[in-house]
């Protein structure tokens, strides 16, 4: 109802903190919901907005962190690093795309490219609570299980908002980063070993 | 003498493979019409040549002038250089992986339109593929002997991007600028655009990264001797392509410049080769402390010192 005409309406402003909060977790889970079941709807492409990426990366850079008494210089990625690789990946495939001649907005490709990182930052859960479990080859190959799957599922998520936007002759010069990057994202959760 | 027969007579090959893999490719030069060109293209099956060769001209010269609009500060002068479809990258990546002596790879292949996707996008899987694999050869090395403890060594990814991404980019600037500096010896072949050698570079750095994953294979004579061959592919497709270019000079610039060219490229294979993976220790049936002490080195590194030269 007055969500739907929220744009331009100024009476938000009089509104408690609490419904807009709401309103916009909602949107965001909305989105959530997008991704895990991916049609080819317009919904994430038509009302955009950055909390998602935001949330899911900073989920993940936190739990890709391995402890603070890590003192070795070759570790894992530091919060920064998951950070930089997310944000500035984003803009690179984003930038690639819209310079081969996609008509989609820069914005629009951040967020698709943001809220699709869903599935991986669900494998890192998994991935957490099994390598609570004792180490061995059966828990690597249930995590390798987990993250190919939800690497898969982020790819054709993201292709399945993406191509689209692309002249068919160069869908898969526009795709190949997007694979290139969930590939990365993918075995940064794979090698996290804890401590 | 012999040199414009051989150019006319190697120009005629090239306009009929390009004209029988595109047809519809902007062609630019005039000595196309000359009746070599027309004989190609009565051999071709796309008959309406005759009376549309000089259209195409015409339109192509339109749409070299219009590309030269955009400034250096809008968004369209970036567009042009990403103005590639799927098939001709892999095109270009096909050509860069099997090269052909005459068979000069600007001309070829990109044939006055370079493109940035090429090496961007070359060398970012390259390092990313070199920082993983070397990673997974600790998890190898680890399984041997349990004794090493395996990290996701993630600051590799960082030195591999900073190497592989200078070296395609400021050794083409070097060498761009050496060419056009030595330009005043040469009279008939003009150098390569910065771009077009950019280009070359990037797509001369395909091979390694099947190559890369290769490497993976726990035998060390098997290692150097994909490694070789990777080099070899590699600078061969340089030196043909540059040297066209460097014929008309001296003999001692040609002779530095080229041996210059394929040293470099010898100096980042072994670096990446000796930074990345690691040797792995003998097979787990002696004590641990032994293993580690033993890396199995096997082949001197004289190999590929006598394919620089």
């Amino acid at each position: 109802m007055r969500s739907r005409v929220r744009e331009f309406d100024s009476s938000t402003l009089n509104e408690s903190v609490q419904n807009t909060i709401m309103r916009d977790l909602k949107a965001v889970g909305k989105k959530f919901m997008h991704v895990l079941y991916p049609r080819k709807s317009n919904t994430l492409l038509r009302d955009w907005d950055l909390w998602g990426p935001l949330i899911l990366c900073v989920t993940l850079a936190l739990m890709l962190q391995r402890g603070s008494v890590d003192s070795e210089k070759d570790g894992g990625p530091q919060f920064a690093e998951v950070f930089v690789i997310v944000w500035f990946g984003a803009v690179t495939i984003t930038l690639n795309s819209k310079l081969l001649g996609g008509n989609i907005s820069f914005f629009q490709s951040l967020c698709v490219l943001g809220y699709c990182i869903l599935p991986l930052t669900v494998a890192m859960l998994v991935c957490r609570l099994v390598l609570l479990a004792e180490l061995g080859p059966i828990n690597f190959m249930v995590r390798f299980f987990v993250v190919i799957v939800m690497f898969a599922w982020s790819i054709v998520a993201s292709t399945a908002f993406l191509a689209d936007s692309q002249p068919p002759n160069r869908k898969a010069l526009a795709v190949y980063p997007v694979f290139l990057f969930y590939f990365v994202i993918s075995w940064m959760i794979l090698t996290f070993t804890p401590q | 003498m012999a040199a414009a027969d051989e150019l006319a007579f190697h120009e005629f090959e090239e306009a009929t493979n390009l004209l029988a893999q595109t047809p519809d490719a902007a062609i630019t030069r005039s000595d196309q019409l000359t009746p070599q060109g027309h004989v190609a293209v009565v051999m071709d099956s796309g008959g309406s040549y005759g009376a549309d060769d000089e259209v195409e001209s015409d339109k192509a010269a339109l749409l070299q002038e219009e590309k030269q609009q955009p400034g250096f500060w809008t968004f369209g002068y970036y567009q042009s250089f990403f103005d590639v479809d799927t098939s001709q990258v892999l095109d270009r990546i096909k050509g860069s992986l099997l090269p052909r002596p005459g068979h000069n790879f600007v001309r070829h292949h990109l044939r006055n339109r370079p493109d940035l996707y090429g090496p961007f996008w070359i060398c970012a899987t390259l390092a990313f593929v070199l920082a993983i694999t070397g990673n997974l050869t600790l998890v190898l090395a680890q399984r041997r002997d349990p004794s090493i403890h395996y990290s996701p060594q993630f600051h590799k990814v960082t030195v591999a991007g900073i190497t592989i991404y200078c070296y395609a980019w400021l050794v083409p600037l070097a060498l761009w600028g050496f060419l056009r500096w030595r330009r005043g010896v040469r009279e008939r072949v003009g150098p390569y655009t910065f771009l077009e050698t950019v280009c070359v570079y990037g797509y001369s750095l395909f091979v390694f990264i099947p190559t890369v994953v290769l490497w993976l294979i726990p035998v060390p004579w098997l290692q150097w001797l994909f490694g070789a061959l990777a080099l070899a592919l590699s600078a061969a497709g340089l030196v043909f392509t540059l040297w066209p270019v460097v014929r008309e000079d001296t003999r001692l610039a040609a002779t530095v410049l080229l041996s210059t060219v394929v040293l470099l490229h010898t100096l980042l294979a072994m670096g990446c080769k000796f930074y990345f993976f690691q040797p792995l220790p003998l097979e787990h049936v002696a004590p641990p402390h032994q293993a580690m002490s033993q890396p199995p080195n096997t082949l001197p590194p004289t190999l590929p010192r006598s394919m620089a030269t």
